[in-house]
């Protein structure tokens, strides 16, 4: 597409995702006020002075009609004013500017774990189709994609924290010894704990990539242009690495935007299982305490990036395929 | 472990045994038959589901211990696995096996449910959406990319900070209309092409409602993906309902659920580690079979011809 | 008559499926001559395609597979026995091919010069630059004008016609022996068809090639083949220089062919085809394969197989018990 029609192609897609965000954000602000009981009593077990109740309820504007609340709620989000996370002690933007960073790094490195890791896989079946390696890697890749992954983490807690003793089983750092390493030191410990959580995530992710990819690139190599390639004298390799798979890595993109909801429904739990001070274990702590403010802001957060996401996998879609980038 | 529990437990495994070979028999008079169970781990996929599933719709005959009795005994509690108690004790001193097979009812059960609810809802919703198109279908898309959006397992957590206890009906109920979303546009994808086709507008010609069109021309012709994605789907949720249940959010104890059987174990991973080991396994095992299964409903269901 | 440049004996392609062994080429043989253009005839079913792709041994091997004591003699060898880095050296390079839908045949993601350009860097060992110009110019002898351009555009960017010519161009880089026409024209506009056959006829004129086209349009071969080879239920059913298999044609097929092609001139009569349909590969009838559908069958035919017997014209021979029983000739 020409610069224009791009940029307009573009506009429109970022248009599509500002308002999925925000249907988002209305849906759960209806949710919020549809819900039984009010914010100020963390569940009905003592009783609260009702008069200490009203003045809270005046003083947090929630006895003006809703239209108001609903204009002074997206006002505040725009502002970045996602509330105040009393479970916390600070602003939910606070805790959030904290944790999102943990949650990207974690997710990130599980991301590129799952997409270098399940597109070797893919290759790797597909180059031996149907033979005794194809069916070996098809049933491991099977039986790691339905695992649990808090359940992965245990397993892979007890292997290598516990038993063999070679990683740490949870943090981000080690405390205490953290602050008196030198900068390699500290990155090596940040990676040592990095470690196991990512590779939890990855692995999952990477045998779920493996499938897909093998499906794609068996699928494009069973067409015409594949016999083609075979019919000018190409080695194997070549067709393989080459003509199939640049037809099937487009498929290939996409699943970074259906990576994202994976890796950050993994983030809750993994997060839980290895105290990994991210977005998930905020989320599960807001949960325990009953911190309304805190869980919506986490759902939204969450629901931006998944946009986010899906917009970039469209985007690099987009540029990669001829036929799309061509087309008037 | 009892007499009665054993015999329970063999003639499981030769229930299940012989009904998947009975099955395969009949199945292979059939082309989709045939290429069911061309796939090997097709026949392992319903031997384990068919053993669980009786397991757990006969939990008082084959469970050994009563689940919910805690004898705290203090030997007795994460004790190894031995010949009273196959998979061992957990912290309460009860029988693993036996918190297995009763768990098994709830998470199959949740698993099978939801996804009951979901299929309804996606195929009613993309249905429509495919087949009458214009505003319907655009507004109903714009609904699916919203919760599209939304990772189920945050929707969840929502839920059940705003309502503190939640049911397991409720539970099934969220997850079934959490996860709804993929199924309704690959119905109204098929709904599409399907909608141009001669036999609709024959159909259409000869004065049939659309929802007689939909439920018995579109839906028949649909039926293979949907069932593919309803065997892929009861995975999926027994995966988010485990990990709920997990986190402690999900079923509430004295229920046994395999996921809270996993977070049960977790404090005294490094001096029992079965207690955590055998019910994630399951869930592993269980989720895994739902997946072969609908791997080789996929292939099976596939309308290509074989190739000449 | 000089030596055939590509020698097919015997050559069996069989292939594993649900229903059974599918002989899909079950005992074909025939020569190819250099220069001459030899068409190889039949309805869909007959196995034509598949000798052409088992030349290069590119049918896919498991369904597929190309029995032992099958012979394709190319320049002294047996190509059927060659190690993969010989054969990969001949295919593209030697002998080359052409498929029947040229738009899907070649790859949406790389442009149309990228993929003519590769040839020449594998077989000729030429830098990208040389490549590219070669290819730009190749091009501009299959006719495709504006062709440095072109050579920039993918392949859903252009017609059926300007693919196919694409095709050719990527066949043609270097210089092969042979060129395969698996139905070059099937899937081309009538108009089209007519310039892409007389390129080939330029090219093979120009280059001193043999071409073994497959096709089931007789008119094409009237038009271009020197000679003709009928397939049916996987064997030749008739060989013959063309002319000598249009004015007496000795297989009852073979007549039903011509017999089943409208003419514009001439009388106007019912269009005549042949009853029947071609029988599956995994049971091809005993004796005669084609007395099922065929007006003349007697005992004979029913039970004993013909071999090729030799007819009255040189180098026209028929599977057929009529050339050696005439008089058993049923009167049209």
């Amino acid at each position: 597409m020409r610069g224009t029609a791009a940029a307009a192609w573009l506009a429109r897609r970022l248009a599509a995702a500002a308002a999925i965000v925000f249907a988002v954000v209305t849906l759960t602000f209806i949710v919020i006020h549809l819900a039984p009981g009010t914010p100020f009593l963390p569940g009905a077990d003592r009783p609260v002075d009702p008069r200490l109740i009203a003045a809270l309820t005046h003083r947090f504007g929630l006895d003006q009609p809703i239209s108001t609340q609903y204009v002074r709620y997206l006002s505040r989000l725009v502002h970045g004013d996602f509330g105040y996370a009393f479970s916390q002690g600070v602003e939910v933007a606070t805790a959030l500017g904290a944790a999102v960073p943990n949650t990207l790094l974690l997710a990130g490195a599980a991301l590129i774990l799952d997409l270098a890791g399940g597109l070797l896989l893919g290759l790797m079946q597909a180059a031996r189709a149907r033979r005794t390696a194809d069916i070996a890697l098809g049933n491991a890749t099977l039986f790691i994609y339905s695992v649990p992954t808090f359940w992965l983490g245990l397993v892979l807690v007890f292997v290598f924290s516990i038993w063999l003793r070679w990683l740490p089983p949870g943090g981000t750092t080690t405390p205490g010894l953290y602050e008196s390493l030198p900068l390699l030191g500290r990155l090596a410990d940040r990676f040592l704990h990095l470690a196991l959580p990512a590779c939890t995530l990855g692995v999952v992710g990477a045998a779920g990539t493996a499938r897909y990819q093998r499906a794609a690139l068996l699928e494009t190599l069973g067409r015409d242009f594949i016999r083609t390639a075979r019919a000018k004298g190409l080695t194997e390799r070549r067709v393989l690495l080459v003509h199939a798979l640049r037809n099937a890595l487009l498929p290939f993109l996409t699943l970074l935007g259906l990576s994202l909801p994976f890796l950050l429904t993994g983030s809750v739990l993994i997060e839980y299982v290895f105290s990994w001070p991210g977005m998930g274990r905020l989320a599960t702590d807001a949960v325990l305490a009953r911190d309304h403010s805190l869980v919506t802001a986490v759902a939204i957060i969450a629901s931006a990036l998944v946009v986010l996401g899906s917009l970039l996998a469209d985007v690099l879609y987009a540029v990669a395929d001829p036929r799309i980038r061509r087309a008037s | 472990m009892s007499p009665r529990a054993t015999v329970a437990l063999l003639a499981l495994l030769a229930a299940a045994g012989t009904a998947v070979a009975w099955a395969r028999r009949r199945a292979l008079a059939t082309r989709a038959g045939r290429r069911f169970f061309g796939h090997p781990a097709a026949a392992w996929a319903l031997r384990v589901l068919v053993f669980f599933s009786l397991a757990a719709a006969l939990a008082p005959l084959v469970a050994p211990y009563d689940p919910g009795a805690q004898p705290a005994i203090v030997t007795l509690q994460n004790a190894a696995p031995s010949w009273a108690h196959p998979l061992g004790t957990d912290v309460y001193s009860a029988d693993v096996w036996s918190r297995l097979v009763y768990g098994g009812r709830v998470s199959l059960g949740v698993g099978l449910l939801a996804t009951a609810i979901a299929l309804s809802v996606g195929v009613g919703v993309g249905a429509t959406a495919g087949y009458a198109r214009g505003w319907t279908d655009a507004l109903l898309m714009r609904l699916v990319d919203v919760g599209l959006a939304v990772p189920r397992i945050f929707v969840l957590l929502f839920v059940v900070t705003f309502w503190d206890r939640i049911s397991v009906g409720a539970l099934v109920l969220v997850i079934g209309l959490t996860g709804w979303f993929t199924t309704s546009r690959l119905v109204r994808a098929e709904a599409l092409s399907l909608r141009e086709r001669p036999f609709v507008e024959a159909a259409r010609a000869l004065g049939a409602s659309p929802a007689r069109i939909v439920w018995r021309h579109l839906l028949p012709a649909a039926a293979a993906p949907i069932i593919v994605s309803a065997a892929l789907s009861v995975g999926n949720v027994m995966l988010l309902e485990s990990g709920l249940s997990f986190l402690g959010f999900g079923v509430q104890p004295p229920t046994p659920s395999w996921g809270a059987m996993v977070a049960d174990g977790q404090g005294q991973l490094a001096t029992a580690p079965w207690t955590s080991f055998f019910p994630g396994l399951t869930i592993a095992l269980v989720v895994m079979s739902w997946n072969a299964l609908g791997d080789a409903l996929r292939d099976a269901l596939d309308p290509r011809p074989e190739v000449s | 008559m000089t030596a055939p440049v590509l020698a097919v004996r015997d050559l069996k392609t069989y292939f594993v499926t649900p229903a059974g062994t599918a002989r899909a080429v079950d005992g074909v043989s025939w020569d190819l001559h250099p220069g001459e253009t030899l068409a190889v005839v039949g309805e869909s079913g007959c196995g034509k395609t598949v000798t052409s792709l088992s030349v290069l041994r590119l049918v896919p091997e498991p369904p597929g597979h190309v029995l032992p004591g099958s012979l394709i003699e190319f320049e002294g060898r047996n190509l059927l026995t060659l190690s993969a880095p010989e054969l990969r050296a001949i295919r593209g390079n030697r002998i080359a091919m052409v498929f029947q839908e040229p738009t899907a045949a070649l790859n949406p993601v790389f442009t149309v010069g990228e993929q003519i350009a590769e040839v020449a860097r594998v077989h000729l060992g030429v830098s990208r630059r040389a490549a590219r110009a070669l290819a730009v110019d190749l091009l501009n002898q299959v006719g495709v004008p504006d062709a440095a351009r072109r050579a920039g555009e993918y392949p859903h960017q252009l017609s059926g016609g300007t693919c196919q010519r694409v095709m050719i161009a990527m066949a043609l880089v270097c210089h092969p022996q042979v060129l395969i026409a698996d139905e070059p024209t099937t899937a081309l506009d009538v108009t089209v068809q007519a310039q892409i056959l007389e390129l080939l006829a330029r090219k093979q004129a120009e280059l001193g090639m043999a071409v073994l086209l497959i096709t089931h349009d007789l008119g094409i071969v009237a038009g271009t083949a020197d000679r003709v080879v009928v397939m049916y239920a996987g064997q030749v059913v008739e060989t013959a220089a063309t002319g000598d298999l249009f004015a007496h044609p000795l297989h009852p097929y073979t007549a039903g062919l011509l017999a089943s092609v409208p003419r514009l001139d001439g009388a106007r009569g019912r269009l005549r085809g042949i009853p029947g349909a071609v029988p599956p590969a995994t049971a091809w009838p005993v004796g005669c394969r084609f007395h099922p559908r065929c007006p003349h069958a007697w005992d004979k035919c029913r039970t004993e197989e013909p071999p090729l017997l030799d007819g009255p014209a040189p180098g026209q021979s028929a599977r057929c018990w009529l050339v050696s029983e005439p008089e058993r000739r049923k009167p049209a």
